[in-house]
């Protein structure tokens, strides 16, 4: 591919890449994302490689290795197009069986199909998996038909396209009336109208402006920036120089956490192929519009999720946020103007532009426009990534397309909006997912994670995580989060140890309150959320923590007892040889006790018991 | 001091590659945590040095992030995911159990220098939750009956660093 | 330019640029601090100087030592709410470091009556006016903020002595927290109370205390040595 010089040079570049891709061949995909790799998906890759070079039959298939393609739970998924046939947990073994049945033969390989657990059936094609059914993958489903490491890909599924109609049919005016007009707010958390943020900083004095993109994501549990940016990182970066024409920005900057190596690769491959096809640079594409872009790494603090805390770190110093009086806008990086968006919401953007405000708007509620990416995990059948229109009911993102509660246990309670949210029990299943509704009942959408919980799930111990993570994250400049998360800590600790009193409940609430209104940051601000939200809807739970002692969950320590039922046990001895404290006594086929004084609670019997005989009271 | 000379050649090069850049800091600390398993005194004085940045400003930048270290750790790392997902999937029953067959606390390194077990973000492979990571290898569901295999190759290993 | 601001139901003029607090000292309206000093930079992280601000679409609680005052916005400075959060930040200070004399007048003031957490024994509060200090006054920068968190302290690079520190004790004298030791307390965590005493009465009536510009000597007798 040569460089683009100019929007009709690109559009024949694209016709012939698309000529290339629809050559007649069919085309093997697998997905290889982060987890994907952690599940093997590489050797599936090489295993597919091999034994289409031993079958020779590279005239009839071509390989495609893309990111993410969301449905985690079964990863590797290798689907054959444009057919469309399913595959799953597909490992390096089945390749022979792919090339042999499938491609040579046309047939399906039965055991690598997906069964629907309610049904029993087996799904062949990807549209009819119903985990996907549901979905409106406006961005997510980009990831199948792209690889990462070849702008070719996203150059022949239509990128760029929206690039070459913002620099040379609009004006900058007019790209971010189109952004307001549709309606987008930002996916990062605290949903602020896009278009107006872009015209703020349009407004702005100063000659040097900069663009950023927010890949933080800091909230445990939530992983959708990192699939998006991994798998199709062309398309934040075509929406980022879209906003920086419609800023007047020069300069770029994608902060990625570390703890994403994937991304990083990724996002600078695809930084530098963009500059050498002329997309990024001076010049670009032959519009006279100069703009690049940096990869800036963050090194694990989560307070670096929060906007003037990522610009400091930007800018090599700690992580320390500042009061937002002025606003980033106006006096960000370097105390420049500087516009800072989510992952998702840049890649947005080209979608936006490629189909219009009008459209866009006609996607989701009245006040939350277009699709949400959540990410759905912990005690849920279908753990993935899910892509709705907005307004989108729990119940509905829950049980159809995340497949309900494992093991037919009962739902708890979903956390939303990560550290910063809450937790919303089953009378709140009808709840439309939408920014205002969140934050309305306790909560807030935060950059989307979706964690689900189950009756084993202790709702006092949920507060306690978020509390320690919290204590462990903050940046510790102002003294109601400092302090204040510290104590609140203290008083959820005690109450987990069953040392809890009456005044503590009052206390908490009080600290919580002094938390939320007097912190400097949106980190302290947020904080008291998850115990609030467990307070305001499990109240019942802390109460039994702290008057009667008793965990209903059976999850704390202090208040849980590990008891081996007579009737039940065989006497197999599993336990006690794994016992570590040497807890468990009893003879061979005989029922076996365990030491409450010596049992430390660990577990390990519990695990590995074959009759399910340990129960936890 | 650094052990000799060389070593101070080899961070004037990272900061070259950086073009001697103020705000490169966190990304030549990242390549120096690299080279070195931590950040030493000596390193963090040549750059404060070399890029004209204040000593209190190099110090409290490689203080204030997880990524860098100011204590050298032990020869592999052992990360634990402490995720809301992994956590209420039983991450913390995993750590626990490191933590009794290590012998160490969490954020410690074990007394032969082996080992260094640390709680780490969530890595964002919720689906394969609980995970630990033992260097760059990640290992998914794990539950303290499935880490006694692994405990038994990290036994090995320190043998083999012996 | 001047820009007009409501402070405490009262309609003032402001000089454009300015924070609250400055201007809030310049017409004798008393706002508690303690990271603040009008020499340094306000650094904004011991939120005892939070005041209500009603800019015309919404009211929201910023830091007075760094918000700055836009034309018509309504201030105000002692609400239940904002004494409220001022006693509990003080009561966590306090647990934090309860031999400091100044936080246990600040307390008296506030009429902070009990102390509910353990106390720790700390001897600083992390205002950081000693950091500041020593890099704008001093121009020396010798001492830092180190770590985070629960972690975060002021040392010196590698916890050793500074070869830029000048020995000049600017630090110690601009440190508000243990400058001087409380005499009055009797055990560990106890509150003092015996500089000061108050028991706004106007608070229960008004929702906001009513004698930010001159007391009117019902409650607060100010016998500061």
């Amino acid at each position: 591919m040569k460089k683009i010089r100019n929007r009709t040079h690109l559009e024949k570049i694209r016709r012939k890449l698309l000529e290339n891709r629809e050559s007649g061949k069919r085309c093997i995909t697998i997905s290889s994302g982060t987890c994907g790799r952690v599940s093997d998906s590489q050797k599936v890759v090489e295993a597919i490689y091999t034994a289409v070079k031993n079958h020779g039959v590279e005239d009839k298939v071509y390989i495609r290795v893309t990111g993410c393609h969301g449905f985690c739970q079964v990863a590797p998924i290798l689907v054959i197009y444009p057919d469309g046939i399913f595959y799953q947990q597909v490992t390096a073994k089945d390749a022979e069986d792919i090339i042999t049945e499938t491609i040579l033969a046309n047939r399906v390989v039965d055991r690598l199909l997906y069964v629907d657990p309610t049904t029993g059936q087996k799904i062949v094609y990807e549209k009819d998996v119903p985990f996907f059914v549901k979905q409106k993958r406006l961005l997510l489903g980009n990831n199948r038909f792209v690889d990462p490491t070849k702008i070719e890909d996203y150059i022949a599924v239509g990128g760029y396209k929206a690039l070459g109609k913002v620099l040379f049919e609009m004006n900058a005016e007019e790209v971010i009336e189109e952004i307001k007009r549709s309606g987008l707010r930002g996916r990062g958390g605290a949903g602020f109208p896009t278009g107006a943020k872009w015209e703020s900083c349009n407004s702005a004095k100063g000659a040097i402006k900069n663009v950023v993109c927010n890949a933080d994501e800091g909230d445990p549990g939530a992983y959708m920036d990192r699939s998006l940016l991994e798998g199709n990182p062309h398309s934040i970066i075509e929406g980022m120089i879209i906003g920086a024409y419609a800023i007047g920005a020069q300069q770029g900057y994608i902060y990625v956490r570390y703890e994403y190596p994937l991304a990083i690769k990724n996002t600078q491959l695809a930084l530098n192929q963009a500059r050498k096809y002329g997309l990024l640079g001076k010049n670009i594409i032959g519009s006279g519009f100069d703009f690049d872009i940096k990869v800036a790494i963050g090194a694990g603090a989560f307070v670096c999720g929060e906007s003037t805390a990522l610009i400091a770190s930007v800018e090599g110093k700690m992580g320390e946020p500042r009061a937002k009086y002025v606003h980033t806008v106006e006096r960000g990086l370097r105390n420049n103007p500087t516009n800072l968006n989510n992952v998702k919401t840049w890649a947005n953007i080209p979608l936006i532009i490629n189909y219009g405000a009008t459209w866009y708007s006609k996607i989701g509620t009245e006040k939350s426009k277009g699709t949400g990416i959540f990410s759905l995990v912990g005690k849920i059948n279908n753990t993935g990534l899910v892509e709705v229109p907005m307004g989108t009911p729990l119940r509905e993102i829950i049980y159809d397309i995340g497949g309900g509660i494992p093991e037919g246990k009962k739902f708890k309670a979903v956390e939303t909006g990560g550290p910063s949210g809450g937790c919303l029990p089953a009378k709140l299943l009808d709840l439309p997912v939408d920014f205002e509704r969140l934050t309305e009942v306790g909560s807030m959408m935060g950059s989307g994670g979706m964690i689900v919980m189950d009756e084993n799930t202790c709702m006092v111990d949920v507060a306690l995580y978020f509390l320690n993570f919290l204590e462990d994250e903050t940046c510790g400049k102002c003294v109601p989060c400092r302090e204040g998360i510290k104590r609140m800590l203290e008083i959820v600790t005690r109450t987990t140890k069953g040392l809890g009193k009456e005044e503590d409940l009052k206390l908490l609430e009080e600290l919580a309150e002094t938390v939320k209104d007097f912190s400097l940051c949106g980190l302290g601000k947020t904080a008291p959320n998850p115990v609030l939200s467990t307070l305001r809807y499990f109240r019942d739970e802390y109460e039994a923590h702290v008057r009667d002692k008793k965990c209903p969950a059976g999850v704390c320590k202090n208040l849980i007892e590990y008891f081996i039922l007579e009737t039940a046990c065989t006497g197999c001895g599993s336990c006690l040889k794994l016992c570590p404290q040497q807890a468990i006594k009893g003879e061979l086929k005989k029922p076996h006790i365990i030491s409450s004084e010596n049992c430390i609670k660990c577990g390990i019997c519990s695990d590995a018991c074959p009759v399910e005989a340990i129960i936890v009271r | 001091m650094a052990d000799n000379l060389s070593e101070y050649s080899k961070i004037d090069t990272i900061m070259k590659n950086h073009f001697w850049e103020e705000s490169a800091l966190i990304s030549i600390l990242h390549e120096i945590e690299n080279l070195y398993n931590y950040l030493p005194d000596w390193a963090l004085r040549h750059i404060s040095e070399k890029l004209n940045i204040p000593m209190i400003q190099v110090y409290g930048v490689a203080s204030f992030y997880n990524a860098f270290h100011l204590k050298p750790r032990g020869k592999h790392l052992i990360r634990v995911c402490e995720g809301t997902a992994c956590h209420v999937k039983g991450g913390q029953r995993v750590m626990e159990e490191l933590e009794r067959k290590l012998n160490v606390e969490a954020g410690e390194t074990t007394e032969d220098l082996n080992f260094t077990l640390e709680r780490v973000n969530c890595l964002g492979c919720c689906a394969l939750g609980p995970i630990v990571m033992v260097d760059d290898n990640y290992y998914g569901k794990m539950s303290p009956v499935k880490l006694g295999p692994l405990i038994m190759q990290l036994k090995k290993t320190r043998i083999n660093n012996k | 330019m001047m820009v007009s601001i409501t402070i405490d139901g009262v309609k003032v003029q402001a000089e454009e640029g300015s924070t609250i607090l400055e201007v809030a000292k310049f017409y004798g309206i008393e706002i508690p601090t303690l990271c603040y000093h009008d020499e340094l930079t306000p650094y904004g992280s011991c939120r005892l100087c939070t005041v209500e601000v009603d800019d015309g679409r919404k009211t929201r609680l910023v830091a007075s030592c760094l918000y700055p005052v836009e034309e018509g916005i309504r201030v105000k400075t002692h609400t239940e709410r904002l004494i409220k959060g001022r006693k509990m930040i003080l009561e966590l200070l306090i647990a934090r470091c309860p031999n400091s004399k100044i936080l246990q007048d600040l307390a008296s003031e506030i009429g902070l009556e009990q102390v509910r957490f353990k106390t720790e024994n700390e001897d600083c509060i992390l205002c950081g006016l000693c950091v500041r200090m020593c890099a704008e006054q001093m121009r020396s920068g010798a001492i830092g903020f180190v770590g985070r968190g629960q972690k975060r302290e002021i040392v010196t690079p590698f916890r050793m002595a500074s070869e830029i520190c000048r020995n000049c004790g600017a630090c110690m004298y601009i440190c508000p927290a243990v400058n001087l030791k409380c005499q009055g307390v009797n055990s560990p965590g106890e509150l003092c109370n015996s500089c000061l005493i108050i028991t706004p009465q106007c608070l229960e009536k008004y929702g906001q205390v009513m004698c930010t510009q001159e007391s009117c000597g019902v409650c607060i007798k100010k016998e500061k040595k």
